[in-house]
């Protein structure tokens, strides 16, 4: 029963803190452009791929054996790649429609979506199926004691949820703490007082986009080496999961898009074992969950109601 | 001219929404030193003229110099480096920021910290309430603790040039006063003031100059004494304006 229990949320907590790292972007890109990047499950994706790319055209054999070499390289990796895509996608599909009605980013960001998807699945060798991912963390499972048996948790899942929490918490104190954060919290209030103020948007917004994209791929990797494979579908699923994440939290919020992601994890994890239908009704608790909030909070759990007075 | 200089000067300004003219020909200078006012009612092009002058609007013609220099073409977060600092319409606090930190954004393109921190000081001594709640949230205040911060706000840069727009909207007689009295202040200090209000009476009292925009047209300009006598003003901006 306990280890039952608690292997459940464990498992909750590893798939609930990639989700939170990834819907850090969704959240953050919103925040200040009010835009909805729905390709931002396809720069997690992207990173992945980037990881093995390096990994299988670049590493030397001595260096690929060697998970403390081969990780920090792929983390390099997965983020740059990421964050290179952002920058090409903020540049050229999203700045020229900064002024544009909100539907036609909208569009574009879906457009763009099926564009790195399919771009993936064309250039990049053998994606057309699944590719194994390289084991670059210790493999094998802590096997926790508690009482009535033992709880297993995977030194991967551990890594997700390490590196998943302390990237939120340096984000959180980036933007609450620093200059350019002020300015970001500012574009995201008010974008003309934030001109007024001596601050270039595009720069904010670039900065912004750079953040998102590092945390995907850095996500990126941590899924693969966790999972053993990686496919271009993986962008889609874990990209509606972390927006579902990011609203469910209250968007624009970096608190709630962690929150978010971890309620989503264990909803599917408990939800698969406790819930009548199994594992094949975690998708519909989590959708349940995500109408009930907010029909009753429509802003999230962290989300921002204005309270201004005139 | 007693050894002033032009500081700022808006020529033929035109700008549009869209197909709408909302400012027409506009033209008027500010000399260094100067207060000095745009004065007309609603809707008349005050706060566009201002939005252009700080780059938030791009006008359809004419020019806007400073110091002899076009900036109408400049993005917005260049102008404050030029001196121009922009105190908008209905104050625009950053709302879910402590005071601290919307007077810090104000000193957003400066770089001594020291310096920075001395305003700060400044700032606390000019408007005390806003010391004793440096960290509370800015849009749980009052209009006239709101203004208090905008304008503190805009000093944050140390601007030759603010702009203030409809500073004392919204406020009681006494804080009013208050604002009024600290504009004057302000410009002995060395600042040149460009404000915008239909408080016309307090407005022209404390002006150097000021101009009257009609329909997006300046249609009057004189001292702001002369302007208080013109039975055009008085008609048309003063009636009920003496009782407020």
């Amino acid at each position: 029963m306990l280890p039952t229990l608690l292997s459940q949320i464990v498992n909750g907590l590893v798939l609930g803190s990639l989700i939170g790292l990834i819907a850090l972007g969704y959240t953050m890109v919103y925040g200040i452009i009010q835009l909805i990047n729905f390709a931002h499950g396809e720069i997690f994706m992207i990173g992945a791929y980037g990881g093995l790319a390096m990994f299988t055209y670049l590493l030397p054999t001595f260096v690929q054996q060697q998970w403390y070499l081969a990780l920090p390289l792929l983390l390099l990796a997965g983020a740059g790649v990421s964050v290179g895509v952002a920058l090409i996608m903020e540049r050229f599909a999203y700045r020229p429609l900064r002024n544009a009605p909100r539907l036609a980013p909208l569009i574009t960001a879906l457009g763009v979506s099926v564009a790195l998807q399919e771009g993936v699945r064309v250039f990049y060798p053998g994606a057309t199926a699944a590719l194994p991912f390289p084991k670059v963390f210790v493999q094998g499972t802590w096997a926790i004691p508690v009482p009535g048996g033992t709880v297993p948790l995977r030194w991967t899942g551990l890594l997700i949820i390490v590196v998943s929490l302390v990237l939120a918490f340096a984000l959180n104190s980036f933007v609450n703490n620093s200059r350019m954060g002020r300015a970001m919290r500012a574009t995201s209030q008010d974008r003309d007082v934030a001109r007024l103020m001596g601050i270039d948007p595009d720069r904010v917004i670039v900065l912004t986009f750079v953040l998102g994209a590092t945390l995907a791929g850095v996500a990126g990797i941590l899924y693969g080496a966790d999972l053993g494979f990686i496919n271009i579908d993986i962008g889609f699923q874990n990209g509606i999961f972390a927006f579902t994440a990011a609203v469910l939290g209250g968007i624009g919020s970096i608190k709630g898009a962690v929150a978010g992601g971890l309620s989503i994890g264990l909803i599917k994890a408990l939800g698969g074992q406790y819930l009548p239908g199994g594992t094949a009704y975690d998708y519909v608790w989590i959708f349940v969950v995500l109408i009930a909030v907010l029909v009753f909070r429509p802003q999230g759990f962290f989300g921002e109601t204005e309270r201004v007075r005139a | 001219m007693t050894g002033s200089s032009t500081f700022l000067e808006v020529r033929d300004l035109t700008v549009a929404y869209g197909a709408i003219q909302a400012v027409r020909d506009v033209s008027f200078t500010v000399e260094e030193g100067q207060i000095v006012s745009l004065i007309g009612s609603n809707g008349a092009g005050k706060t566009t003229t201002l939005r252009t002058i700080s780059g938030l609007l791009r006008p359809v013609s004419g020019e806007v110099l400073l110091g002899g220099v076009p900036i109408h073409k400049l993005p917005a977060h260049e102008i404050l480096g030029r001196g121009v600092a922009h105190s908008p319409e209905g104050r625009r606090l950053f709302a879910r920021m402590t005071v601290e930190e919307n007077l810090r954004l104000g000193a957003y393109t400066r770089k001594d910290e020291a310096g920075i921190v001395s305003d700060l000081d400044r700032i606390f001594d000019l408007f005390p309430v806003l010391g004793e709640r440096r960290r509370n949230k800015a849009g749980l205040f009052s209009g006239g603790e709101q203004q208090m911060l905008a304008i503190g706000r805009s000093l944050m840069s140390r601007p030759k040039l603010l702009m203030l727009d409809e500073p004392s909207m919204g406020l009681s007689p006494i804080m009013t006063q208050k604002i009024f009295s600290t504009v004057r202040d302000l410009q002995q200090q060395g600042t040149t003031v460009l404000l915008v209000e239909q408080n016309a009476l307090s407005a022209l009292a404390l002006s150097d100059r000021a101009y009257v925009i009609d329909l997006g047209r300046t249609t009057l300009s004189g001292t702001g004494r002369e302007l208080l006598a013109d039975p055009r003003v008085q008609e048309a901006y003063l009636g009920e304006g003496v009782a407020s």
